[in-house]
């Protein structure tokens, strides 16, 4: 992906590749491949898929060990809570960033769940960086991992009770920040 | 005994009225405690840095040659509560921290004093979410907020020279709010 | 001799979170057996202040000022990114000069975050004097940012299209006035540090990554460049001035190196790092000459950055583009969908993955921290060292608290 708007045809052309082997491997699948920003006519050069959460690890393992993709390196986990988003099916986009060092190239793989109890297989087992991110994920939304292997809450504490990074989550909380005992120059 | 105000510089009682200090032996304990005890104090306030965010840094800075701190006697960083005086609360403090601020306030040893340092020590600054306690005073006892988002090290230093002030003010004990005075800085 | 029982003498302790050498609020759960580490378990979460929450509420440019407070050693580096990753989501190109002038703070935000990093890594280690010599330094470099935007740490340096103003006429002349004396305090580092016996001890095999499991753990930045990961955006992922044709008249990008060590340990980082500040010196040598001329934001009609004040104040239309910008009900129109927009800040790839609905502020605002994947790494890295190494890895890392967890 470069600063600016055209890509380069070079990096075009090979964008698909990664999305061409998947469709090859995977026939069943539709992966629905599209620029990550499809409501403009500039090609930024970012392409997701979506992967059906029952199939979510084998893509993943043959995404890695593939040698034409040979994604070697999990960038990112996250997830993004399509409530209020004009024109969502599902609620949560588990999204993982990959990218491949050998070949230079990204791919964005978006696997949607729903309430109630979102459930994604964990990808500690094919890349290890996958852990933290998946616990924060588990924390700030709510979607578990199953697989993993320490799933507790990283950023809030056990006994928060909410996943504040949902929509229907109140920016300033729900008195969370204010349930604490106090101390005063006499107690102390 | 009471503690002196700023403005008159008479010794205020435990009424809160001010009292002319008649006794020479009055004016001698005052004597020892301001130019004695308490220039002492206030000349050597050995911070406890509890250094979260960004306001950590410039506390650094405020720290370094180029502001030094030590210029103030405030030089030694002691992290050990036990051995420090002033808990400068530097950066924004999340509620999951809170527990582990109020340990270090226990544990540090009389007499003690707190600057919450920047705007989200003091009032949660930028941060108003879930997460972020708006204001250290509402859960420990403060003395001097310094605002800033940082401070400017110009400012913390202005900072702890409010709290020699106090401390110059202060009584042989820690008898301030126990006496329910209000102290005029 | 001594002989160690099978379930030797094992206790846990609790490292920080309130520890004079834990970088803020890290806390390490130790279990040890006797002064060697079984097993190690980081607690994060400490300075979890809701960012990305705050990014579904703030619009484009006002989350700028949220992002000077993630790694809070560089933050002019964070701003560029977000507005990278903004620019991304509107799909603007830069004028020359706006590249230019980012380019030069990233540069200068890098130099800032690797003194600062240097320092308190061998401050950690008992030296005292790197750590002081590098703030002097680091003075200097936030007088040259006070000069440009008027606060010295937490700058908010870019907006969406631009900058958030032009330099000084008297800025490259400032710059270049200081630059020799910046240069000749990484040379001061490297004599107290790099050949001195007891730094070498303290770091040389202590925390080591091996190439694979750098790839493993998504470590990125020094950390990764030190296990002999080739890997560095300015190269691999160009953007800014390091993109050729950045000037749109086919200039040939910024020429410098990137730093690879092998060792994988912590000394193998620090020299990566001191490596890294002597091109970034090299690169603001090459750029600041040749500031070309021009305005600063792109686009100024299509609504995107504020018009001059002497247009707000002195012609209508002046004044309903800046209501357009500012106003709670306008602002921002951004096309709808995502975008991922990274740029190689001091720590790694920081990377900010924006969601748009249209509005004016993001739907959702990830921002990628290099802290958070480097740190995951430290429980495999630490594992048999003792707890003296702590200090030595954890400077090493460099974990940004602020950044770590957001």
């Amino acid at each position: 992906m470069r600063n600016g708007v055209v890509a380069d045809t070079a990096q075009q052309a090979d964008q698909p590749v990664a999305v061409g082997r998947l469709q090859a491997k995977f026939g069943d699948i539709d992966f629905a491949p599209a620029e990550l920003m499809s409501s403009d006519d500039k090609r930024r050069g970012q392409i997701s898929v979506r992967v059906p959460v029952e199939k979510l690890e084998a893509v993943m393992r043959f995404l890695r060990d593939d040698r034409e993709c040979a994604f070697d390196m999990l960038v990112d986990v996250t997830c993004i809570d399509y409530l209020d988003y004009p024109g969502a099916t599902d609620r949560f986009g588990v999204t993982y960033s990959l990218l491949s060092l050998a070949h230079n190239r990204r791919l964005w793989v978006k696997c949607f769940v729903n309430d109630p109890d979102p459930e994604v297989p964990t990808m500690t087992g094919i890349w290890k960086g996958a852990d933290w991110p998946e616990r924060e994920v588990y924390d700030l939304f709510g979607v578990r991992f199953a697989g993993h292997p320490d799933l507790r809450r990283i950023m809030t504490w056990e006994g928060f009770g909410s996943h504040p990074l949902r929509k229907e989550y109140p920016l300033e909380g729900r008195g969370e920040r204010e349930n604490y005992p106090v101390f005063t120059r006499r107690s102390a | 005994m009471g503690v002196s105000d700023a403005r008159s510089g008479a010794t205020v009682g435990t009424t809160g009225e001010p009292f002319v200090a008649t006794t020479r032996l009055d004016r001698l304990v005052q004597m020892i405690r301001k130019y004695g005890i308490n220039w002492a104090r206030k000349y050597s306030l050995w911070p406890m840095p509890f250094g979260t965010a960004c306001c950590a840094i410039e506390l650094m800075a405020t720290a370094a040659s180029r502001f030094d701190v030590a210029r103030f006697g405030a030089e030694a960083m002691r992290f050990s509560p036990r051995q420090s005086d002033v808990l400068i609360c530097a950066g924004r403090v999340p509620i999951k921290l809170m527990p582990v601020l109020q340990r270090i306030y226990i544990q540090m040893t009389e007499p003690k004093w707190v600057i919450s340092m920047g705007a989200c020590a003091s009032t949660g600054g930028v941060f108003n979410t879930y997460a972020v306690v708006q204001g250290i005073d509402q859960f420990i006892p403060v003395d001097v907020y310094v605002p800033g988002c940082p401070p400017r090290p110009e400012q913390l230093l202005e900072g702890i020279m409010a709290i020699q002030r106090i401390v110059e003010q202060e009584g042989v004990t820690r008898s301030v709010d126990r006496l329910g005075l209000k102290l005029t800085v | 001799m001594i002989r160690e029982e099978p379930g030797g003498d094992r206790w846990t302790l609790n490292f920080g979170p309130q520890h004079p050498a834990t970088h803020g609020t890290l806390h390490l759960k130790l279990v040890l057996d006797g002064e060697r580490i079984v097993r190690c378990v980081p607690e994060i979460g400490y300075l979890h202040c809701g960012f990305e929450k705050l990014g579904e509420h703030l619009d484009y440019n006002q989350y700028v000022v949220v992002t000077d407070r993630m790694n809070y050693l560089s933050p002019a580096a964070n701003n560029l990114a977000w507005h990278h990753a903004c620019e991304t989501l509107f799909g603007i190109d830069l004028t020359p000069r706006c590249k230019v002038l980012r380019t030069l703070y990233a540069e200068l935000a890098r130099v800032l975050d690797h003194y600062l990093s240097v320092g308190a890594a061998a401050l950690d280690l008992g030296a005292l004097t790197a750590f002081v010599y590098g703030f002097n330094e680091r003075e200097i470099i936030y007088d040259l940012f006070e000069e440009a935007c008027g606060a010295r740490f937490t700058t908010s340096i870019s907006r969406v299209g631009g900058l958030f103003r032009d330099i000084p006429p008297t800025w490259p002349a400032a710059v270049k006035a200081n630059l020799p004396r910046i240069g000749d305090c990484i040379e001061e580092l490297e004599k107290l540090l790099v050949s001195n016996r007891i730094f070498i001890e303290r770091t040389k095999g202590i925390g080591v990554v091996s190439h694979d499991d750098a790839i493993d753990w998504s470590l990125t930045g020094p950390a990764a460049r030190a296990s002999g990961v080739k890997r560095d955006l300015r190269k691999d992922e160009p953007y800014l001035c390091f993109a050729p044709g950045w000037d749109g008249n086919g200039s040939s990008p910024v020429p410098f190196k990137v730093p690879i060590a092998q060792g994988g340990d912590c000394y193998a980082r620090f020299l990566v790092r001191l490596e890294e500040m002597r091109q970034s010196l090299g690169i603001i040598r090459l750029l600041i000459d040749n500031i070309p001329p021009g305005p600063v934001n792109a686009l100024p009609d299509e609504k995107l950055t504020l018009p001059d004040k002497r247009e707000i104040y002195f012609s209508i239309e002046g004044l309903i583009h800046h209501f357009e910008m500012v106003m709670t009900n306008r602002g921002f129109t951004p096309p709808v969908g995502e975008a991922y927009g990274s740029m190689e800040t001091a720590n790694g790839e920081l990377g900010y993955y924006i969601v748009s609905d249209g509005g004016r502020c993001a739907y959702r605002a990830r921002c990628r921290p290099p802290s958070l994947m480097n740190y995951q790494a430290f429980s495999a890295m630490i594992e048999g060292h003792q707890i003296s190494d702590i200090v030595a890895v954890l400077g090493s890392m460099n974990i940004i608290a602020g950044e770590l967890d957001r």
